[in-house]
């Protein structure tokens, strides 16, 4: 049955060469854990990228009950957590994987290191790998802020301090984020959402593109 | 194949089942408890909804009245109070409340609120028209008579529980 759904849309649009140009690639032995155990390191990126996913679901799915502001998303996510069913689940994966795509990303990172993957040709992509690093980083800052808790409100309140203290556009970079000169309130809570939600996680997508793009155009480094 | 069976399993096809089965229960681990989730207020239990005081027994006549009632609303994390509506009459031993929703699209009618039908609910949207009980009159949009809150006397005092459909 899904065999004929799929020749009768293949006949006519031809999508096989499509996704073979994606899948269809042979994986090179060095980097296969059946033959040598310890290539289980090349499977760290792949890893990072999994829990990236589930972030964007997960995080899709609170947004149905959780909302950005400061009289109430204290008690939204009280109630998404409380009082829906699975709230804990759904709310545990995106906390729990916030710190879990960290650490992926870290052993990725040191496996691309120690297999000195990052040198010419793909210099490039260490620098992509590096942004997306950073936003990553800024996904766990802007997210933090979100449950509008005690923990959240002063954690942000030093990682706005710690803005501030760059030199020159210091105190510009500190009102941008939270909206007011002074006050970290109705307008930090807003940005902060926006940010968390759309703007980087767009960011994220686009560089991820570059960044598998940029495998498959160069394929694995070689073995040791 | 061969004519005689052979029940041994290729590499290939182990590996697919295994990979696929495993891959299914990872992602059916990941997906079902957000489904679940997000399908909560579908699932969650209806609330029998409290008796609400409206009027006092003295005050009815045979005419309908409009009586307002507020009460706290639990909306998830909000709670809030709401005010609502009721025609209420009496007619011999019989209360009868009706609710103020049109049952056409969900205006609100009101008792003779057009000169031309006296004795009558009138819809102001479509021109929608009820009798005195709430049946809708024929012609006009409504499909059906207008809900009947459940209603309670203790001491005097008329107490009002959830609308519902009369048919
Ligand atoms: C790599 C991607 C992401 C990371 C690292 C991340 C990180 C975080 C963190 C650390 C929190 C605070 C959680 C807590 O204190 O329990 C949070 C909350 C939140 N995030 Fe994300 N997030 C990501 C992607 C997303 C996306 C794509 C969306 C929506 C489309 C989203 C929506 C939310 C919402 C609504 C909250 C507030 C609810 C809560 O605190 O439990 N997140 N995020
Ligand atoms: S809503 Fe009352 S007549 Fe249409």
């Amino acid at each position: 049955m899904l065999q004929r759904v799929y020749e009768w849309v293949d006949e006519r649009l031809d999508i096989t060469p499509m996704w073979r140009d994606i899948a269809d690639h042979e994986v090179p032995e060095h980097v296969n854990p059946a033959h040598h155990f310890s290539a289980f390191v090349y499977c760290f990126g792949g890893l990072t990228f999994f829990i990236t996913v589930i972030q964007i679901l997960s995080g899709m799915f609170l947004t149905m009950y959780y909302v950005p502001d400061i009289v109430n998303a204290y008690e939204s996510v009280r109630y998404l957590q409380g009082d829906v069913a699975y709230g804990t689940i759904v709310r545990g994966m995106h906390h729990w994987g916030a710190s879990l795509v960290i650490v992926m990303i870290f052993l990725h990172t040191l496996r691309v290191f120690f297999t000195g993957a990052y040198k010419r040709p793909r210099e490039l992509n260490w620098v992509v790998g590096v942004l997306i690093f950073f936003v990553m980083l800024g996904l766990g800052f802007t997210g933090y802020l979100l449950p509008w808790d005690m923990k959240a409100y002063f954690a942000t309140v030093v990682g706005l301090q710690i803005a501030e203290s760059v030199p020159l556009v210091g105190t510009l970079s500190k009102t941008l984020l939270s909206g007011d000169p002074e006050i970290i309130g109705a307008q930090t809570l807003t940005r902060f959402f926006a940010i968390h939600v759309f703007f980087l996680p767009g960011a994220l997508l686009g560089l991820l593109a570059a960044h598998f793009i940029m495998i498959r155009r160069q394929g694995i480094s070689g073995p040791l | 194949m061969s004519e005689e069976q052979n029940h041994n399993v290729s590499r290939r096809q182990f590996l697919t089942y295994t990979l696929t089965g495993v891959g299914g229960f990872m992602a059916a681990g990941i997906i079902l408890p957000m489904a679940r989730f997000a399908i909560d207020p579908v699932l969650q239990a209806e609330s029998a909804g409290d008796m609400k005081a409206v009027a006092s027994v003295d005050d009815l006549t045979d005419q309908p009245q409009r009586f307002d009632f507020s009460y706290e609303q639990e909306d998830a994390w909000n709670t809030s109070e709401v005010t609502e509506t009721a025609w209420i009459y009496q007619e011999g031993d019989e209360i009868v409340a009706l609710s103020p929703t049109c049952t056409h699209l969900g205006c609100t009618v009101g008792w003779e609120a057009n000169q031309d039908h006296p004795e009558e609910f009138f819809c102001p949207c479509h021109g929608g028209r009820f009798k005195k009980d709430g049946t809708n009159i024929e012609g006009t949009p409504p499909t059906e008579p207008l809900h009947k809150y459940e209603v309670e006397v203790q001491e005097g005092t008329v107490y009002v529980g959830k609308a519902e459909s009369q048919v």
